[in-house]
C-alpha cells in the first residue's frame, strides 16, 4: 500500500464513565480496499465505527478524510462527508417502496411550475435511478421498484440498502454486520454485492464476526483488542484460528502493526 | 437543617389548626356538588349558592364532575364533605341510581342531603329535592303547542328530540310532559317511544347541543320531510334543529318548543325562532338549598315537599310571545329579567 | 423462500453445494400465491379499499332496505353533511397517527378556536377576518406546543395530548364562561363566520362550502402525503422513526410540523363548525377527537403509523355517518348505531393486522 488512506483516525479515546471503551485506537482505510474489523465481544471496536460514522464523538483523537480532519457530530455530518453506514437494522422504511426509500431524505423534485411550487415529486427520474443503480450491482432481479421494502427477503433488503449506500458519490461504506441475520445463500450474494461495490472503487469497511466471511473478502484485516488497534494482518498469511488467537489474546502479534 | 425546617413546617402546621379550629366550629359549612362548573345552569346555581351562603354566613364549597355524567369525581366530593363536617349537601347528580350508597353515608354521618335540579332514584334516597317540576314544564309546551295548532293539532306531525339513549328521568318527564299536554296517550309514563299515536314522526337524541340537534333533525326530517312540531330536551339542540330546518327552507313553518329558560334561549323565543320555552330557576334551586341547610343546621328541621308533590317545586314558567288561552304565561321580557346564562 | 433447502451441510465445505443451486435469492418473488393470499397483496397495495368496499356494501344495503328514501342525492348530501366536521378533524387525526402518535386534544382545539372566531368578534368587536385569523393562530399554537412536547421532550403523544385536551377545554371554559354567541347575532354582524354552512344546489343534491372544504382538504393533503418529499417523510417517521433519522430525514422537525399542522385544520374544523350548527358553541364536538379516531381506525390506517391512506379516513368517516343515518332511518335504538360502529372498530383492527402479515 502505497497511497495516503482514503480514512484515518489516530489515538482515538472514549471513555463512558469508568469504562473506557477505546483507548487511543487508530484506524486506516486506503483507497479501493476492503477492510474488515473484527474483535471480541467488547474489544471497542463498534465504538470505533460509530466514531467514524459520527454516531459518537471520540473524547480525544483524530479522524481525518482525504487528508483533511473532521469533526462529526452526527451520522448526517458524517454522510454528507461522504461516509455512508448500512446499520444492521438497515435504516429502511418497512412500509416505504424501493424506490422511496432510496431517495429517503434527499428527494428528487420535478422541473418547473408543479415541482418549485407544488413541490411535486419526479417519481419517474427516482424510479429510473433506482432501477439503474440496482442494475448496476446486479440486483435487477428486483422486478418491481414500487414494492414496500417489507414484502423483501433479508438479502434483498441488505441488496437494497448497500445499493442506496453506494448510489450517491460515497466515498467510504461501512457495513456493519451485513450477514449477520442472513441465510446461507443470502450471505453468499451480499458478500458478492460487497466484492461488486468495490469494484466499482469504493472502499469499504466491514465489521464481521463471521471469519469465513471475513477470509473470503477482506484485503486487510483490523483486529481490535482492548480498546485499540491491536493489528492489521493480511488474510493470505494467516489463518483463521490465527486471527481468533489474536483477537481474544491466546497469542501475540509479531509486527505491531503492518501499514 | 433538615430537622429544623421539619420543625418549623410543623410547628406553623400546629398554629395554623389552632387558628382555624374555633373558626370552624363556629361556621355551618355547606358542600354544592354540580354535574360540572361548565354549563352556564351550573354557574348559575353557584352564583345562586355562593350569595345566599355568604348573606347567611355559612362556609360554602363547590364541587364538580369533570364532564356530565363522571359520577366518580361526585362520590369523591361528597366523601370529602363528610370528612370536612358539613351540616348539608347540595347535589345535583350524574348518575342518580349509582351515587346512592355515597348518599346514604352522607346521611348516616347526619349531613342533609338535598337533591337539586335532578332527582335521586329512589326519590327518597336523599332528604329532600328542590326541582323543577320537569313533567310540568313538558305539559306546559304541549298544551301551548296544541293550542297554537288548534284544529291543526289532530293531525299534526311531531318530531321528539330528547337528550340521550339512556332515557334519563329528565328526558323521561319532559317528553312525557309534552304529550301529556299535547293530548297524546303516553302509555307507560316512564318510557319514552312505546306511544302508537300515528301523529308521533319519531325519537332521537341530541346529547343537548346543537350539533346533536341539528342532525337528530335532520334525521327526522329523513323520515318524514312533513313534520310540523318539534319538542327539543333544550334550547341548545332547539338551535340546531333550527338550522336544519333552515338548511331545507323550512324554519318558517315549524313550531318549536323547548325547557330550560336560558338568556340565548329567551332571546330564541323572542325573535320567534322557538315558539315557547319553559323556564326554570336554577339560582332559585340553590339559594333555597342554602337556606335549608342553614335551617337545619340551626333547628334541625328538615325541609318538607311543596303540597300535594313529594318535592320542593322550585317553579317553572312558560315564555313566550304568543300567548294562548288557558295556558298561564310571561313574555320574552319577563323571560329575559329571569333567565340565566 | 420456495426454494427447497440446500443439501445436508457438513464441515467446512458446507458452502460448496451452493454451487449447484440456483443464484436467485435476491430475485423478486415469483412463487404462485393463493386467491387469499393475492387479495392480502392487494389489500396491502391498496390500503383504502377495505373501507371503499364496506362504504360501497353498506350504501347498497342501506339503499335495498329503505329505497329512495335512503338511495337519494338529498339523503346521500345529507350524509356527507353529517360527517364534514368529523372528515376534517379526522384529516389532521391521520397526519398524527401516520407519525404513529395519537391526539386526543382535536376536538378541544377545533372548539377553542371556534369559540375565539367568536368571541373576537363579538366581546372585542374586532373585524371577523381578524377575528378569524386569531382562531388558525389558536389552533397552530396548540398544535405546535403539542409537537415541541413530543418531539422535543420525548413525551408520549398519548399523555401530551390528553393534557392539552384538558387544559384546552378549561381555556375553552374558562374563556368563554360557556356563553353561546347565537346564530342570529353571527348571521347579522358576522356572516362570515358562517361561510361553510352556505351551500350549493345541483338538483336535489346540497353540498355545503363545509363539505367541499373537506374533500378539497382531503385530496390537497392525499397529493401531499403521496407526493411531496414531506408527505413521504411523514410515512417514514411513522414507520421507524430511527430508520428514517439515519435516512437523513430531520425528525424532530417533521414532528413538531405535523402537530402544528394539525392544530390549523382543527381550527379550521373550528370554523366549519360555526358553518354547521349556526351558533358558536363552547359545549359543541365533545366527542370529536374519538369519532376522528374511529374515522381513521375504520379507514384502514395503522395506530402503530405509516401505513394507510387519507382516502381510507374519509371512506371510514362516511361508513359511520350511512350506519348512523341508515339505521336511524330503519328506526332502531341509537345504542344499535354505537355496537355497530364497534364491530366496525375492532373488525378493522384484525383485517390490518392481518394485512400486515404479507410483510413476513
Amino acid at each position: 500500500m502505497t497511497s495516503e488512506p482514503i480514512l484515518s483516525a489516530r489515538g482515538l479515546v472514549k471513555r463512558y464513565g469508568r469504562v473506557t471503551a477505546l483507548d487511543h485506537a487508530d484506524f486506516d482505510l486506503y483507497p479501493g480496499e476492503i477492510l474488515a474489523v473484527i474483535g471480541d465481544n467488547g474489544a471497542g471496536k463498534s465504538s470505533m465505527i460509530k466514531a467514524i460514522s459520527g454516531a459518537v464523538v471520540p473524547d480525544e483523537g483524530e479522524i481525518r478524510l482525504e487528508g483533511r480532519p473532521v469533526h462529526f457530530r452526527s451520522p448526517l455530518e458524517a454522510r454528507e462527508a461522504g461516509i455512508e453506514t448500512v446499520y444492521q437494522n438497515l435504516a429502511l422504511s418497512p412500509a416505504l417502496s424501493i424506490a422511496d426509500n432510496m431517495f429517503l431524505g434527499r428527494e428528487l423534485r420535478k422541473p418547473g411550475f408543479t415541482g418549485k411550487w407544488l413541490r411535486k415529486l419526479d417519481r419517474g427520474a427516482m424510479e429510473n435511478f433506482a432501477r439503474e443503480k440496482l442494475s448496476e450491482l446486479g440486483l435487477m432481479t428486483i422486478q418491481n421498484i414500487n414494492q414496500a421494502v417489507e414484502t423483501l427477503s433479508g438479502g434483498q433488503r441488505q441488496g437494497v440498502a448497500v445499493a442506496r449506500a453506494a448510489a450517491f458519490g460515497s466515498k467510504v461504506i461501512i457495513l456493519d454486520e451485513p450477514t449477520a441475520a442472513l441465510g446461507v445463500k443470502e450471505s453468499r450474494r451480499v458478500l458478492e454485492l460487497i466484492l461488486d461495490v468495490r469494484g466499482r472503487g469504493i472502499p469499504i469497511v466491514l465489521i464481521s464476526h463471521n471469519m469465513p466471511h471475513v477470509f473470503e473478502v477482506a484485503d486487510r484485516i483490523h483486529i481490535h483488542r482492548l480498546g485499540k488497534r491491536l493489528t492489521v494482518i493480511n488474510p493470505k498469511d494467516y489463518s483463521m484460528s490465527d486471527a481468533v488467537a489474536l483477537m481474544t489474546g491466546a497469542k501475540a502479534p509479531e509486527e505491531p502493526v503492518v501499514a | 437543617m433538615k430537622n429544623s425546617l421539619y420543625a418549623t413546617a410543623f410547628s406553623a402546621l400546629a398554629f395554623g389548626m389552632i387558628l382555624s379550629a374555633p373558626a370552624q366550629a363556629q361556621d355551618v359549612s355547606a358542600c354544592l356538588i354540580t354535574k360540572t362548573d361548565t354549563n352556564p345552569f351550573f354557574v348559575k346555581m353557584k352564583e345562586g349558592a355562593t350569595e345566599k351562603a355568604k348573606e347567611l354566613g355559612v362556609n360554602l364549597k363547590s364541587y364538580a364532575g369533570k364532564i356530565d355524567g363522571d359520577s366518580e369525581s361526585q362520590v369523591a366530593a361528597i366523601e370529602t364533605c363528610i370528612a370536612d363536617g358539613a351540616k348539608g349537601i347540595l347535589l345535583t347528580a350524574s348518575d342518580t341510581k349509582g351515587i346512592v350508597p355515597a348518599v346514604q353515608k352522607a346521611r348516616d354521618a347526619g349531613i342533609l342531603v338535598i337533591a337539586l335540579d335532578t332527582p335521586l332514584e329512589p326519590l327518597g334516597a336523599a332528604d329532600m329535592t328542590f326541582a323543577t317540576d320537569n313533567l310540568r314544564a313538558g305539559e306546559l309546551i304541549g298544551q301551548w303547542a296544541a293550542a297554537t295548532l288548534g284544529d291543526a293539532a289532530t293531525d299534526a306531525r311531531i318530531g321528539f328530540l330528547n337528550l340521550t339513549p339512556s332515557q334519563p328521568s329528565v328526558d323521561v318527564l319532559r317528553n312525557q310532559g309534552f304529550m301529556k299536554g299535547f293530548g297524546i296517550d303516553v302509555a307507560d309514563i316512564n318510557r319514552i317511544g312505546d306511544e302508537n299515536d300515528p301523529r308521533i314522526v319519531g325519537h332521537d337524541v341530541t346529547n343537548g347541543n346543537e350539533e346533536g340537534g341539528r342532525t337528530a333533525m335532520e334525521n327526522l326530517l329523513q323520515q318524514d320531510p312533513t313534520i310540523n312540531v318539534v319538542h327539543t330536551i333544550n334550547e341548545p339542540a332547539a338551535a340546531g334543529a333550527f338550522e336544519a330546518l333552515k338548511s331545507v327552507g323550512r324554519e318558517n313553518d315549524v313550531l318549536i318548543v323547548s325547557v330550560d329558560g336560558g338568556c340565548p334561549g329567551v332571546k330564541n323565543v323572542a325573535e320567534g325562532i322557538i315558539g315557547a320555552t319553559s323556564q326554570q330557576y336554577p339560582l332559585l334551586m340553590a339559594s333555597m338549598g342554602i337556606e335549608a341547610i342553614k335551617n337545619f343546621a340551626d333547628t334541625g328541621e328538615k325541609p318538607k315537599a311543596t303540597e300535594g308533590k313529594n318535592f320542593v317545586d322550585t317553579g317553572v314558567a312558560l315564555v313566550t310571545d304568543k300567548p294562548v288561552d288557558g295556558v298561564e304565561s310571561i313574555d320574552t321580557k319577563e323571560g329575559m329579567d329571569k333567565c340565566w346564562g | 423462500m420456495s426454494e427447497p433447502h440446500a443439501a445436508p451441510r457438513s464441515g467446512s465445505d458446507y458452502e460448496t453445494v451452493l454451487t449447484g443451486s440456483p443464484a436467485t435469492v435476491a430475485a423478486f418473488d415469483t412463487h404462485e400465491k393463493g386467491a387469499l393470499q393475492k387479495v392480502q397483496h392487494f389489500l396491502h397495495s391498496s390500503p383504502a379499499a377495505v373501507p371503499l368496499i364496506v362504504l360501497v356494501l353498506s350504501i347498497i344495503l342501506f339503499g335495498v332496505v329503505l329505497g329512495e328514501k335512503f338511495f337519494s342525492a338529498f339523503t346521500l348530501t345529507l350524509i356527507l353533511q353529517q360527517v364534514a366536521i368529523v372528515g376534517i378533524v379526522g384529516a389532521a387525526q391521520t397526519l398524527v397517527i401516520l407519525t404513529a402518535g395519537i391526539d386526543l386534544s382535536v376536538g378541544a382545539i377545533m372548539v377553542l378556536s371556534s369559540v375565539v372566531m367568536g368571541q373576537f368578534t363579538f366581546r372585542y368587536g374586532l373585524p371577523p377576518t381578524v377575528a378569524i385569523l386569531a382562531g388558525f393562530a389558536v389552533g397552530a399554537f396548540c398544535g405546535w406546543i403539542n409537537g415541541i412536547l413530543v418531539a422535543r421532550m420525548k413525551l408520549p403523544p398519548f399523555i401530551v395530548t390528553l393534557g392539552m385536551w384538558q387544559i384546552v377545554l378549561a381555556s375553552n371554559f374558562l374563556y368563554s364562561a360557556n356563553e353561546t354567541i347565537r346564530s342570529q347575532d353571527i348571521a347579522q354582524n358576522a356572516p362570515i363566520l358562517q361561510l361553510f354552512g352556505e351551500n350549493l344546489r345541483i338538483g336535489g343534491a346540497v353540498f355545503t362550502y363545509g363539505v367541499i372544504a373537506m374533500v378539497l382538504l382531503v385530496a390537497l393533503l392525499w397529493y401531499v402525503l403521496n407526493n411531496t418529499a414531506w408527505g413521504r417523510h411523514v410515512y417514514a417517521v411513522g414507520d421507524d422513526p430511527d430508520a428514517a433519522e439515519l435516512a437523513g430525514v430531520n425528525v424532530r422537525r417533521m414532528l413538531i410540523s405535523v402537530y402544528t399542522l394539525s392544530g390549523i385544520i382543527c381550527a379550521f374544523a373550528g370554523w366549519t363548525l360555526i358553518g354547521r350548527i349556526g351558533s358558536v358553541s363552547p359545549t359543541a364536538g365533545q366527542f370529536t377527537n374519538i369519532e376522528s379516531i374511529t374515522a381513521v381506525v375504520i379507514g384502514g390506517l395503522s395506530l402503530f403509523g405509516g401505513r394507510g391512506s387519507i382516502l381510507g379516513m374519509l371512506f371510514g368517516a362516511l361508513i359511520v355517518g350511512v350506519f348512523s343515518l341508515g339505521l336511524r332511518l330503519i328506526g332502531t335504538d341509537p345504542q344499535w348505531t354505537y355496537l355497530l360502529i364497534g364491530v366496525l372498530i375492532i373488525a378493522a383492527v384484525a383485517i390490518d393486522q392481518w394485512i400486515r402479515k404479507v410483510a413476513s
